[in-house]
């Protein structure tokens, strides 16, 4: 009875259904609104940049003529290029494993501490991740300054002759990656953190009853629960270091001789400083291939995790 | 202490065993805190070397007989000149601008296109969802020079609301993808309750999406706003004359003169550029982090 009851307040099967695939309609409609702005801005200020950097860089240097692999094959017999791709690589590789060491250790030693003094150690060590890299690498700047140099003055008081920080080109090459690592570690170390939080009690309970040590600990337990965080940390990582710009720009543009230039700055001097912006353009696509690969790597690692989570 | 009670050899002394334990404890406690206090140490150098130099007077900052770590006669001269003189307000006010339109445009673009992602399955929406992702990967210095001829065919070369423009490229992404998060774990249940209560999707937003996920939209909105803050390249490839430029690029180029580096200066206008991300951060920790670590344990 109450069937009934119920159906004869409710419209006709063909008309419910026709309510229903307008509403679906409108839904879709709906959808499509309110994501059309987000769609437009990476068609119009993503996709189409990059598709008109790939044209650019076929261009001549007066952009009047269409000179398809010339600036390419261009870069390729130089030797700067050369210069430019070994320090890219150096500077990345080098100061993101240094970063994921460093936050390692750290995660490790603030996990360790009683939760009250965790949290204010915690706020101290993130403080060079929260100032803007532009500002703080004024600050190393005029620590590595030539005659002013605070660092030199301490060093001078153990009686070490004065560095040429950013003058050389090995300490030039150290002291970005110093300013990269300094700036980069409190980010892996709170990423670290918050995995080292999720990983269960239990797990390292039933490892001690098993009379595990500290580093079997670590290489049973920690290492493959974090596995997928500290892959997604550092492949995100090398991808913002690999493209870095602000430090190496403020500290040496590059020099001294060219040694310290990565592609970003390189692309900067020839693309923006001396107006050749085809030739500008083709070195910075010429991230975009280890770029690509290591975005690729990173959305795996993501759409992992989401699974492992849900 | 339970592995003690545990313990199946009772002729081992319990204190004995109880006391090395407590004594490793301590040691490695103390080991902890050495390791801590260096990198506190490594850390902290920049910003106390910024402040002590900025509280010096040139005459002070060029005398290299002193102790260049500390200031033997503090001066507040460096503040009060950025302030009254000079553009260095102008280029305080400009990336004031800049960073709250961008976060208003983020947010909204953001809110709006989270919602529909995490909540109504449309052609093309798990796409959509990895194209956002992978947006986000991409970096600005890959097209920036693209961007400077297509700022130029805009007329918006040297024009501070071209960054306008082109930030919400280097916030939206990133926004949108913890924001699907957060959406994506608001109980459907709530969304039943109100459509049958008759709420159009746009009222289901507003009324209940944006209430219950606030602490998400607080950590998207501080992103956002330290991004727009800190960013670098943008401005110093389109901006050229100083009554444009924002913080990150006006320091340098109003403040270096040829070879006359205004050490003081340039640490103390530093210092205040760097406030704001700092304050905000002190008070906001929790969402700050929350915003960080979301997008690759949430999404």
């Amino acid at each position: 009875m109450s069937q009934a009851v119920i159906s004869s307040n409710v419209a006709p099967p063909s008309a419910r259904n026709s309510a229903m695939r307008r509403l679906a309609r409108r839904n879709s409609t709906t959808a499509f609104l309110l994501t059309l702005p987000l769609i437009l801005l990476i068609l119009c200020l993503v996709v189409y940049p990059f598709l008109y950097a790939v044209y650019l860089s076929m261009l001549n240097k007066r952009q009047t003529r269409f000179v398809w692999l010339d600036n390419f094959t261009f870069l390729l017999g130089r030797e700067t290029f050369w210069d430019v791709v070994f320090q890219s690589v150096l500077f990345a590789v080098t100061a993101v494993l240094l970063k994921a060491m460093i936050g390692f250790i750290l995660a490790h030693v603030l996990h360790a501490l009683p939760a009250k003094g965790q949290r204010k150690w915690r706020g101290m060590l993130l403080v060079p991740w929260v100032i803007p890299p532009a500002i703080s690498t004024l600050a190393w700047w005029w620590l590595f300054d030539p005659s002013y140099s605070a660092f030199n003055w301490a060093l001078a008081g153990i009686g070490v002759d004065p560095v040429p920080w950013l003058g050389a080109t090995g300490w030039a090459r150290f002291s970005v990656i110093l300013v990269n690592v300094w700036y980069g570690s409190p980010f892996f170390m709170i990423m670290y953190l918050a995995a080292l939080k999720s990983v269960p009690d239990q797990l390292y309970e039933a490892s001690a009853i098993d009379g595990a040590s500290g580093w079997q600990k670590l290489r049973y337990v920690t290492f493959p629960m974090m596995r997928n965080i500290i892959s997604i940390t550092v492949l995100f990582s090398l991808i913002v270091t690999f493209a870095n710009f602000d430090i190496v720009r403020i500290l040496t543009n590059g020099g001294p001789q060219d040694s310290t230039h990565v592609f970003a700055t390189y692309a900067f001097q020839v693309g923006i400083q001396s107006g050749d912006i085809p030739l500008g353009a083709s070195v910075s696509l010429f991230m975009f291939p280890l770029l690509a690969i290591f975005a690729i790597f990173t959305l795996r690692g993501v759409n992992k995790r989401t699974k492992e989570m849900s | 202490m339970s592995s003690t009670a545990a313990s199946p050899t009772p002729f081992v002394p319990a204190e004995i065993k109880h006391g090395s334990l407590k004594n490793e404890r301590r040691w490695a406690m103390i080991g902890a805190y050495i390791a801590l206090a260096v990198f506190v140490l490594f850390f902290m150098i920049p910003p106390f070397h910024m402040l002590m130099t900025s509280l010096k007077s040139s005459a002070e900052i060029a005398d290299l007989s002193g102790n260049p770590w500390i200031v033997r006669s503090p001066t507040l001269s460096n503040y009060w000149e950025l302030l009254t003189q000079g553009n260095y307000m102008i280029h305080f006010r400009n990336s004031v601008i800049v960073t709250v339109c961008t976060v208003l445009i983020s947010m909204i673009i953001s809110t709006m296109a989270a919602f529909a992602l995490a909540r109504m399955k449309f052609w093309g929406s798990a796409t959509l969802a990895t194209g956002v992702f992978l947006t986000y990967l991409v970096p600005e210095t890959l097209l920036f020079i693209p961007m400077f001829q297509i700022v130029g065919s805009l007329g918006l070369y040297n024009n501070l609301w071209a960054m306008v423009l082109i930030f919400p490229t280097l916030t939206v992404p990133f926004c949108t993808w913890i924001m699907i998060g957060y959406f994506a774990s608001i109980p459907k249940e709530l969304d039943e309750a109100a459509l049958i209560d008759g709420a159009s999707h746009i009222q289901m937003l507003l009324k209940i999406f944006i209430p219950v996920a606030l602490p998400g939209i607080l950590a998207a909105m501080i992103f956002a706003f330290t991004v727009s803050w800190a960013a670098f390249i943008y401005p110093i490839a389109f901006l050229v004359s100083s009554d444009q430029m924002v913080l990150t690029v006006g320091i340098v180029s109003d403040l270096i003169r040829a070879d006359t580096f205004q050490w003081g200066k340039i640490m103390a206008g530093a210092l205040m550029a760097a406030l704001p991300p700092l304050l905000v951060y002190a008070f906001l920790m929790d969402y700050y982090i929350a915003g960080l670590t979301a997008g690759a344990t949430k999404g």
